[in-house]
């Protein structure tokens, strides 16, 4: 049994290499598929919110699949199903671009909008309907009482909700591992098979994935705080 | 595509419920309803310790359980399982099967989880209920058992389903340490056809959907529920009441 040695890996510039390299492609996944997650999260909302049956019945089937499949399981029918069957032309470009890292946006990203729009909604009706009235009456438009009343007040709401689900995307981020994608999961690995120094290499991992996690609970912490009008937000 | 994806539900769909099982170790969608059913059991009783810990006024029992807590939120669920697929083997020492090293990685991980929710209930419902059953004589615990924990429990049904749901989603992750479930089964039958993965993955994603779908809304129907007869709109079931209504003399008086 070899002694407990951080120094193994840390002073080896070729696994350090690795590790800045997994770092920067778990944020590179876990950064774009949030800015996906979020745009589409308000565009489901904004279907969500205006009349139309079909549309509604569109999002909530949308938001029920995404949540009630494992994250998991939608990479691997994104990876291993439905890169296989898109015409020939589509799927060389793919390989050509690393579609790994593609298809971990993409199916991260379209799983979280569900999330996000699910928060952004509990959020927003959570804001009293008399808000809006009186927002009509003081001459308001509809428009312009979402963008100044219930709007600002419903993402507040929703604050705590869509930080916790941020630090589940970051954490999500590692089960790209399964489709190949060289982030910082699979940059553990290898250092593993590599240096045979599981529990020094393990651990390294699971420092740094606390540390990012706490960073953005930490954040998310104060930009509630901030947005609390008790604590001199802009009104 | 629709006759695809009967012809191989068709011919794998004791592969797909039951693994190998009658020659191997059972797998398939029964081991995962196993596997997350006996996590949540045996998370529950852990998550009550934990509970209890975070909310001691000792700093020994408070701390450590916080770490543990902040640890199991802050990273992924697939380290955990690393971490336990190579820590549990050396810990005892024997060949562990990868269910049972998947089965310790969630209940740690849930206990967590669930431990954050009964504490939350916990001190929702307010210090008052403890105070008044102290005065009335009862210990500490005397009043965890008897008074708190079985208001806060049944307040938090609707959010421990939810966990079991949560719970049946994370089993897939066993698919890294290649714990024979659902998923292992799917990607078996996909190497045994090589020319429909696209069938093959769509058949678990909808296996999964329908099964976290039907508890997600068994949740929501308890969860009304419970809304309802908290707000005092429906009366609890009381062994008398039932007798009552079944005895003639209670119907016939003028």
């Amino acid at each position: 049994m070899k002694g407990f040695d951080l120094a193994v890996i840390l002073g080896n510039p070729e696994y350090v290499a690795m590790l800045v390299h997994g770092i920067e492609m778990t944020f590179i996944i876990a950064i774009f598929s949030w800015l996906l997650a979020m745009s589409l999260a308000v565009l489901l909302l904004a279907v969500r919110f205006s009349p139309g049956r079909i549309g509604n019945a569109a999002v909530a089937a949308y938001v029920s699949y995404h949540r009630n499949v494992p994250t998991l399981v939608q990479l691997m029918l994104w990876y291993f199903g439905i890169y296989t069957i898109l015409p020939s032309g589509v799927s060389d470009w793919l390989s050509a671009h690393s579609a790994e890292m593609i298809f971990a946006v993409l199916g991260l990203g379209l799983c979280q909008a569900a999330y996000f729009s699910e928060d952004l909604r509990s959020g927003l009706r959570s804001v009293s309907p008399g808000q809006m009235e009186a927002a009509r009456a003081l001459g308001h438009g509809y428009v312009s009482a979402m963008r100044f009343v219930l709007i600002p007040q419903g993402v507040r709401n929703a604050l705590p909700a869509l930080v916790n689900h941020s630090v589940s995307l970051f954490k999500n981020s590692s089960l790209a591992i399964v489709i190949g994608a060289p982030e910082l999961s699979h940059a553990v690995k290898e250092i593993e098979n590599l240096s045979f120094r599981t529990f020094e290499i393990y651990l390294i991992g699971t420092i740094l994935y606390l540390f990012f996690s706490l960073m953005i609970m930490a954040a998310g912490a104060y930009l509630t705080w901030r947005a609390d009008p008790a604590n001199g937000a802009r009104r | 595509m629709i006759h695809d994806l009967i012809a191989i539900i068709d011919e794998y769909w004791l592969l797909l419920l039951i693994g190998q099982y009658p020659n191997g170790p059972l797998g398939g969608l029964a081991n995962t309803l196993i596997l997350s059913a006996l996590s949540i059991v045996l998370a529950f009783p852990f998550a009550i310790l934990l509970a209890f810990g975070r909310l001691s006024k000792y700093r020994v029992l408070r701390w450590p359980v916080t770490v543990l807590v902040y640890v199991t939120r802050g990273v992924p669920l697939l380290m955990l399982v690393l971490w336990s697929y190579f820590l549990v083997p050396l810990l005892t020492g024997a060949d562990v099967p990868s269910f049972l090293t998947m089965l310790t990685t969630l209940v740690v991980y849930q206990g967590a989880f669930l431990s954050e929710i009964i504490r939350a209930g916990i001190v929702a419902l307010g210090q008052g209920q403890m105070d008044a059953a102290r005065a009335l004589g009862h210990s500490y615990f005397s009043a965890m058992r008897y008074v708190i924990l079985p208001q806060a429990l049944y307040n938090m049904i609707p959010s421990m389903l939810s966990t079991f749901v949560a719970t049946i989603k994370d089993t897939t992750l066993g698919y890294v340490i290649n714990v024979p479930d659902l998923t292992f089964a799917a990607s078996q039958v996909n190497n045994q056809l090589l020319t429909q993965p696209f069938q093959v993955f769509l058949i678990l994603a909808l296996t999964y959907y329908v099964i976290c779908w039907s508890l997600t809304w068994l949740t929501n129907v308890v969860e009304r529920r419970i809304t309802r007869r908290r707000a005092g709109l429906i009366a609890p079931k009381r062994r008398g009441q039932f007798q009552t209504s079944l005895t003639p003399n209670a119907t016939e008086q003028p």
